[in-house]
C-alpha cells in the first residue's frame, strides 16, 4: 500500500504537476518592460548612494553629519564663511545654516545644527531603504506564516487568527504604529540578557511590519481556503501526503507570486510609514537618521532653507515611484487578478 | 438578510470590545504612570487619590476596572484629560469630530471625482499615450508622503508667494461651516487638494483596473454586439459595475480617515480634528484621550467595515452564504 501511494504520488508530480510548474524566466519577463528597467536602475542608484554614504562623507563633504557643527566654517571662492550666519534682518538675531554651495561641502546646505544635509540624506537612505526591505521581508513572512496556518488548518486556529486580524484591521494603520510605538518607545525592553534600546532601529522595524501582516494575510487565507478546494490538493490529501509536503509542494508554489506580488509594494508603503512616523517624533530616533526624521529636522527652517525639507521628500517619492512601478510590473507578470488595499 | 446583519453586527461589536480592552490596557502597560494619581491630579490630597481609586475600581481586579472605565468614559463621561484638567475626553471628541468630517468629506469628493476622471480615461484608452501618463500621475499621487506635501503646499502658499500669488489663501486654521462657508471652504482648499492627492492615486488605479477587467467581460460584447453606443456603454454599463468594487473600498478609508487616519493632514495644516487631538495626546502621553480616540477610530472603521460587507451582500446574495 505504502509503495502504491508513493508511485501515484510520483505520477502526480512528475507526469501532470511537473509541465505546469515549469520555470518561467520571470526576471526576463519583468525586465522586458521599459518601465521596470528605468525604476530598476533608479533602485540600484539610490541603493549605492546610501552604500556609498561614508565614503561620500569623509571624502567630498569632509564632514561628520552626525555631529553639531555650529562654529564650523567653510571655505567659498577663497573666503572663509561660518556654516551658521548671523541674520542680517530685523533685530539681527539668530542664525540661519548656509544655503546651498553646489559644491562639495554643503551641496544643499545645512541643517539647524549645521550638519550636511547631502551627507545625511545618503545616510538616511540607508535607515530608510532599511526599515522598508527588513520591515516587509518581516511582514511578508508573519504573514505568509500566518495565512497558510489559519487557510489551511482551519476551524478553531482560524476562528482566533481571523479575529486578531479583525482587529488589527479595525485600528487605522497610524494609530496602531503610534499606540505600539508609545509602549515600545517608553518602556525598557529587554529578552533576557538581550536589551533594545529606545533608540533601536529594531522598534520601528517591529512596529511597520506588524502593522500591515492582516492586508497580506487576510487575501493569502482565502487563497489557501480556495487552494484546499482544487483538484490536485484533494489528489495530494487522497494519495496520503504529510500536510507539510502538501504545504510545501501544493500550497506554497501557488500562493508565493502574491507574496512576491506585494513585496515592493510592501517596502514602498513601508518608507512612506516610516517617513510619517518619524515625521511624528515615534519613528526612528536620533542619532539615527531617516529620510523621514531629516525631513523633521528641515521644518523650522522650511521658509528659509526649504530644501532641508524637500531633498527627503524628493528622495522618498522617487525611491517610492520606482518600487510602485517595479511592483506593478510583477503584478502584471505574475498575478494579474492581485488586489492589495494600498491606502494608508 | 436579517441573519447575516445580525452575525455581521455581532462580529463588529466582539472587534469593537477587543479594541477597547486593548485601549484600556494601553494604561497598564505604560511605564511609569500610577493611574490613580494621573486622575486625580498633581495637588490631590490623599483623600482624593482614595476616592478616585475606589470610584475607578482601581483597588479592583481588572475587569471591575475596565469595566468602571469604561463607565466613566461613556456612560457619566466624566474622565478627564490627564493634561488639561478641565478637558473632558468623550466632549473634546465631539467638538472635534465636525472638523474631521469636513476633512474628509471635501477629500472623498475632490479624489473621487478625480479617480473616476483618470480611472475612466486611462481604461478606455488603454494603451494610447494618455493611458501611461495618467497613470504615471497616479504612482506619484501614492508615493509622495502625504505629510511632506502639505509642507510643499504650505511653504508655496504661505511663504515667499504669500504676498503676491497666493495672497487669498487665509493663515492656517479652521472656520467652521456654520460661521461662514466660504472661508470654512477657503481654509480647507489645500488640507483636501493635499490629501485627495493619495486617495485619487490609489482610486485611479483601482478604477482602472476594475474598468479593464469589466470591458471585457461578455456582457459588454453582447451590448457591444447589440449595437449601443460606446458613450452608453462606458457610463451605464461598464462604469456602474467597476464601481462597486471601488465605492466598498472607498467606504473602509472613510471609515479609516474619519476614525483619525486624517491626522497628518491635520497637524500639518493646524486643523484642530480629531487627528490632531490623538496626536497631541500621544505626544504628552495624555493615557485617558489616547483611549477614547483610539476607541473612537475603531468604533468609525468597525461601522464602515459593517456597512460595506452589509451593502455587499444586498448586492451580491452570494456573500451572504460565505
Amino acid at each position: 500500500m505504502p509503495t502504491a501511494r508513493k508511485a501515484d504520488a510520483r505520477l502526480i508530480d512528475g507526469t501532470q504537476i511537473a509541465p505546469v510548474l515549469r520555470r518561467r524566466n520571470i526576471v526576463g519577463e519583468v525586465l522586458a518592460a521599459p518601465q521596470a528597467v528605468v525604476a530598476l536602475i533608479i533602485l540600484v542608484l539610490v541603493t549605492l548612494s546610501a552604500v556609498l554614504a561614508p565614503l561620500y562623507a569623509r571624502f567630498v563633504a569632509h564632514t561628520d553629519p552626525f555631529s553639531s557643527q555650529v562654529s564650523a566654517t567653510i571655505t567659498l571662492g577663497g573666503k572663509a564663511v561660518p556654516v551658521m550666519q548671523q541674520s542680517t534682518t530685523g533685530l539681527k538675531l539668530g542664525v540661519t545654516p548656509i544655503g546651498p554651495t553646489w559644491s562639495g561641502q554643503y551641496f544643499i546646505g545645512a541643517d539647524n545644527q549645521g550638519r550636511d544635509v547631502m551627507s545625511r540624506l545618503l545616510y538616511g537612505g540607508r535607515d530608510s531603504l532599511l526599515i522598508g526591505i527588513t520591515s516587509a521581508i518581516a511582514c511578508c513572512v508573519i504573514a505568509l506564516v500566518l495565512g497558510v496556518l489559519a487557510g489551511y488548518v482551519g476551524g478553531i486556529v482560524d476562528g482566533v487568527l481571523s479575529r486578531i486580524f479583525d482587529v488589527l484591521w479595525a485600528f487605522p494603520v497610524y494609530l496602531l504604529a503610534i499606540c505600539l510605538s508609545i509602549v515600545l518607545l517608553t518602556s525598557r525592553i529587554a529578552f533576557g540578557p538581550i536589551v533594545i534600546d529606545s533608540s533601536s532601529l529594531i522598534l520601528p522595524i517591529a512596529i511597520i511590519s506588524i502593522i500591515y501582516v492582516p492586508y497580506i494575510a487576510r487575501p493569502l487565507r482565502a487563497q489557501v481556503r480556495s487552494l484546499c478546494q482544487r483538484g490536485f490538493v484533494q489528489a495530494s490529501i487522497s494519495v496520503g501526503s504529510s500536510n507539510w509536503r502538501i504545504i510545501r509542494r501544493d500550497i506554497l508554489p501557488n500562493v508565493m507570486p502574491s507574496v512576491i506580488v506585494y513585496f515592493p509594494i510592501m517596502v514602498a508603503l513601508n518608507i512612506l510609514i516610516e517617513s510619517s512616523l518619524s515625521f511624528l517624533g515615534v519613528g526612528v530616533q536620533p542619532p539615527n537618521a531617516s529620510w523621514g526624521t531629516i525631513i523633521n529636522d528641515g521644518l523650522p527652517l522650511l521658509y528659509t532653507r526649504p530644501l532641508v525639507s524637500l531633498a527627503p521628500g524628493i528622495m522618498i517619492a522617487v525611491t517610492c515611484v520606482a518600487l510602485n512601478l517595479i511592483g506593478d510590473t510583477i503584478r502584471d507578470v505574475l498575478d494579474p487578478q492581485a488586489k492589495i488595499r494600498e491606502a494608508v | 438578510m436579517g441573519r447575516f446583519i445580525l452575525r455581521r453586527a455581532l462580529s463588529a461589536l466582539v472587534v469593537l470590545f477587543t479594541t477597547s480592552v486593548i485601549a484600556f490596557l494601553l494604561f497598564f502597560v505604560t511605564p511609569g504612570v500610577d493611574p490613580a494619581a494621573r486622575i486625580a491630579g498633581r495637588s490631590a490630597t490623599p483623600a482624593t487619590l482614595a476616592a478616585v481609586r475606589h470610584s475607578f475600581g482601581l483597588d479592583q481586579p481588572l475587569p471591575v476596572q475596565y469595566v468602571k472605565m469604561m463607565q466613566h468614559l461613556f456612560i457619566t463621561r466624566d474622565l478627564t484629560s490627564f493634561v488639561n484638567r478641565g478637558a473632558k475626553v468623550v466632549p473634546q471628541i465631539i467638538a472635534a469630530t465636525p472638523i474631521t468630517l469636513s476633512l474628509v468629506f471635501g477629500t472623498a469628493i475632490i479624489s473621487m471625482v478625480v479617480a473616476a476622471a483618470f480611472g475612466l480615461v486611462s481604461a478606455v484608452h488603454k494603451g494610447r499615450f494618455v493611458d501611461p501618463f495618467l497613470m504615471a500621475l497616479a504612482v506619484l499621487g501614492i508615493s509622495v508622503p502625504v505629510f511632506w506635501l502639505g509642507e510643499i503646499a504650505n511653504l508655496l502658499t504661505q511663504g515667499g508667494l504669500h504676498s503676491s500669488v497666493f495672497s487669498w489663501v487665509p493663515p492656517l486654521g479652521y472656520v467652521p461651516l456654520t460661521a461662514n462657508i466660504g472661508l470654512w471652504a477657503l481654509h480647507l482648499l489645500f488640507p483636501w487638494i493635499t490629501m485627495s492627492v493619495l486617495y485619487a492615486g490609489v482610486y485611479s488605479r483601482v478604477l482602472r483596473g476594475e474598468m479593464i477587467t469589466t470591458l471585457g467581460e461578455q456582457f459588454i460584447q453582447a451590448a457591444r454586439a447589440k449595437g449601443i453606443s460606446e458613450r452608453r456603454l462606458v457610463w451605464r454599463h461598464a462604469f456602474r459595475c467597476a464601481l462597486v468594487p471601488v465605492t466598498a473600498l472607498f467606504g473602509l478609508d472613510i471609515g479609516v480617515l474619519v476614525g483619525g487616519a486624517a491626522l497628518l493632514t491635520e497637524v500639518v495644516f493646524g486643523l484642530p480634528g480629531v487627528g490632531y487631538l490623538t496626536y497631541q495626546s500621544l505626544q504628552t502621553v495624555d493615557l485617558p484621550m489616547i483611549m477614547g480616540t483610539v476607541i473612537y477610530a475603531a468604533f468609525f472603521v468597525v461601522l464602515m467595515n459593517a456597512i460595506v460587507d452589509i451593502v455587499h451582500a444586498r448586492l451580491d446574495p452570494r456573500v451572504r452564504h460565505a
